[in-house]
């Protein structure tokens, strides 16, 4: 299992010219084997983080996946530790759902080389414990919403890396495939001992899945903790600009109600 | 235990029915011609010239060198440029990650060409004696500048780097070296013939130097193209997330784009401008053998090969003893296939 620290992680992004700080000194600790789910308004950096530690764009302070610094690996080596499931995934029309698993095996694939039969039945494997058999004969582009977010998490399953990057991964899922998805990613987490760091905007849902939630807002962090800690009204309203409620069930589980102001 | 093809069971097939078109095709080319022996003798003395094989074939000497040396290397140099062509075009379209982008249409052709007219302008007594012939060299410079010039106007279209954009910044490339080159020859018009008959090639009269000239390049930007197959279908999922997989992509972008470049100016060097091969055999191929650039690539390459030798064929027998252009055979069949294609994607979405 593996851990990963953020040291005072920044990123800038200069689209013209003009330069935009998207996150300002993130630090965190999170444990092998961990949920931590970042929270926020749009635009509040949380894909930054993500995308920064994918690899994707440049940052300032440091991440360390147990204790070395991920910025000196090369993108081989990278790959090989975290993987990275983006908000919208690009499923080319005409792949196959098992060429498109396959593509996981990339990091494990030398430069000029073809997958190992080795590769082929890992894939295999992965394709049969995630239910995916009729899925990996098929178009990828034939998919709907959940049968492709089920194909791309097979994809990172077949990356291998123990840390796993989730970039809203239910944002174009209904409630049932929702649900479905995230449990697929806390069934693997436990099996693999999987850390996992993603990003959500259901914050009930991301409450229920994770060990730990932090609030990012203009790309500072400004709230950590348990759901609990983190999903308060007054928080909320604060840094979304909103007006909820929040319950707390029997089984202690936090859920978050939009609510109308009375007389609105 | 799932019991289906993994992607490469099955294409094994399609490199043997590519190679043994290309056989055939070869053959074929060899056959047919406006004088010369009668077609089925010429199969014969091929055999004959095994060794342990003697056969008579009927053939005298005035045949074999009008087979050997007239035929033989100019359907050798077709193989090449058909070969060369598809497989850039096939490269082209997968790091471009854009189906309508061949050399032709991305400038490079243009510019390879402007490359050649500036060295024949200037170096008028003929550079064909040096060490090293500068003209294919100036034809791959200027088709690499075309190609990024290209690339560059192409992606600063307000950001948006559609499959359209490209395509009209490939437009826009050529005109201006077409431009350019037209402007250079009205200041020296003695080189105007020397030129055009580079323009349109000389496949007709291809002789084994022709073919020697070409062949190391061929060789070398094949080579280079084919070992990428696997990346550029990393690629296919995009910059993105190709490099989250590990891909070093601007690596990739650039090593493919010159060595595509590279072969594309050398056969045009020979052949001249041959329009569209680079779109009509990887699409074709793609309609048989799926989309996998592992397939695609070498399927292009072969058939590429056999494509230009029988496109090559009527233009010898058609207006005989003229020769009809071979580009014109390709931009005949190809201006309708590269206006189905566009349908097909416009239908797509």
């Amino acid at each position: 299992m593996t851990s990963v620290r953020f040291d005072a992680v920044g990123v800038r992004y200069r689209p013209d010219g003009e330069s935009r700080e998207a996150l300002r000194a993130f630090s965190a600790d999170v444990r092998p084997g961990e949920w931590l789910c970042l929270i926020g308004p749009n635009g509040a950096g949380k894909s930054s983080l993500l995308r920064a530690t994918a690899g994707l764009v440049a940052h300032s302070g440091s991440i360390l996946v147990d204790g070395s610094p991920l910025a000196s690996r090369s993108s081989r080596r990278r790959a090989q530790l975290v993987a990275y499931v983006p908000q919208a995934p690009v499923l080319p029309a005409g792949m196959t759902g098992l060429e498109y698993v396959l593509l996981g095996r990339n990091p494990f694939v030398a430069h000029f080389s073809r997958e190992s039969s080795l590769d082929h039945t890992m894939v295999d494997d992965v394709i049969e414990r995630l239910d995916l058999a009729e899925l990996a004969r098929r178009d990828v582009e034939t998919l709907s919403g959940g049968e492709r977010q089920r194909l791309v998490i097979a994809r990172a399953v077949a990356q291998e890396a123990p840390i796993l990057l989730l970039d809203e991964p239910t944002s174009a899922l209904d409630i049932g495939h929702q649900q479905q998805a995230l449990e697929l990613v806390d069934r693997l987490r436990r099996e693999h001992g999987l850390t996992v760091v993603s990003a959500m905007h259901d914050l009930t849902l991301a409450g229920i899945y994770s060990d730990r939630l932090m609030l990012l807002h203009e790309g500072a962090t400004v709230a950590a903790g348990a759901a609990e800690e983190v999903l308060r009204p007054e928080t909320l309203g604060e840094f979304y600009g909103v007006n909820v409620r929040v319950h707390r069930e029997l089984d202690g589980t936090i859920v978050v109600v939009p609510h109308r102001a009375s007389g609105a | 235990m799932i019991a289906q093809a993994h992607p490469g069971t099955g294409h094994r097939w399609w490199i043997t029915a590519g190679v043994v078109a290309l056989g055939c095709a070869l053959l074929a080319g060899v056959m047919i011609g406006p004088a010369g022996p009668p077609a089925w003798r010429v199969p014969l003395e091929f055999m004959d010239r095994l060794p342990w094989v003697t056969l008579d074939s009927g053939l005298d000497a005035a045949d074999w060198a009008i087979v050997w040396h007239i035929r033989a290397p100019r359907v050798v140099l077709a193989a090449l440029v058909g070969a060369t062509l598809s497989l850039a075009g096939a490269s082209y379209q997968g790091v471009f990650r854009n189906p309508l982008v061949d050399p032709y249409l991305l400038g490079v052709a243009a510019g390879a060409g402007l490359g050649a007219t500036v060295v024949i302008t200037v170096n008028r007594a003929g550079s064909s004696s040096w060490w090293i012939d500068p003209l294919p060299l100036a034809a791959f410079i200027c088709g690499l500048a075309a190609v990024i010039l290209t690339y560059a106007v192409g992606s600063t279209v307000r950001g948006e780097r559609t499959a359209t954009t490209l395509v009209l910044a490939g437009v826009a490339v050529t005109s201006l070296a077409t431009a350019i080159q037209t402007f250079l020859l009205q200041r020296n018009s003695e080189v105007l013939r020397q030129v055009y008959s580079w323009i349109l090639g000389r496949l007709s009269t291809a002789t084994w130097a022709d073919v020697r000239l070409v062949l190391p390049y061929v060789i070398l930007s094949s080579v280079a193209l084919l070992l990428h197959r696997r990346l550029l279908d990393v690629l296919r999922v995009g910059d993105e997330e190709a490099s989250a997989l590990g891909v070093d992509v601007a690596r990739v972008r650039v090593v493919v784009v010159v060595a595509a470049t590279l072969g594309t100016a050398a056969v045009v060097a020979v052949s001249g401008l041959i329009g569209f091969v680079g779109i009509i055999v990887p699409h074709a191929a793609r309609l048989i053998v799926g989309t996998s650039y592992r397939i695609v690539l070498p399927v292009s390459f072969l058939f590429g090969a056999a494509f230009l030798i029988v496109a090559d064929i009527p233009g010898r027998i058609l207006d005989r003893p003229a020769e009809t252009p071979i580009g014109v055979v390709t931009a005949f069949l190809g201006a309708p296939f590269f206006l189905l294609v566009l349908r097909a994607r416009r239908a797509h979405g």
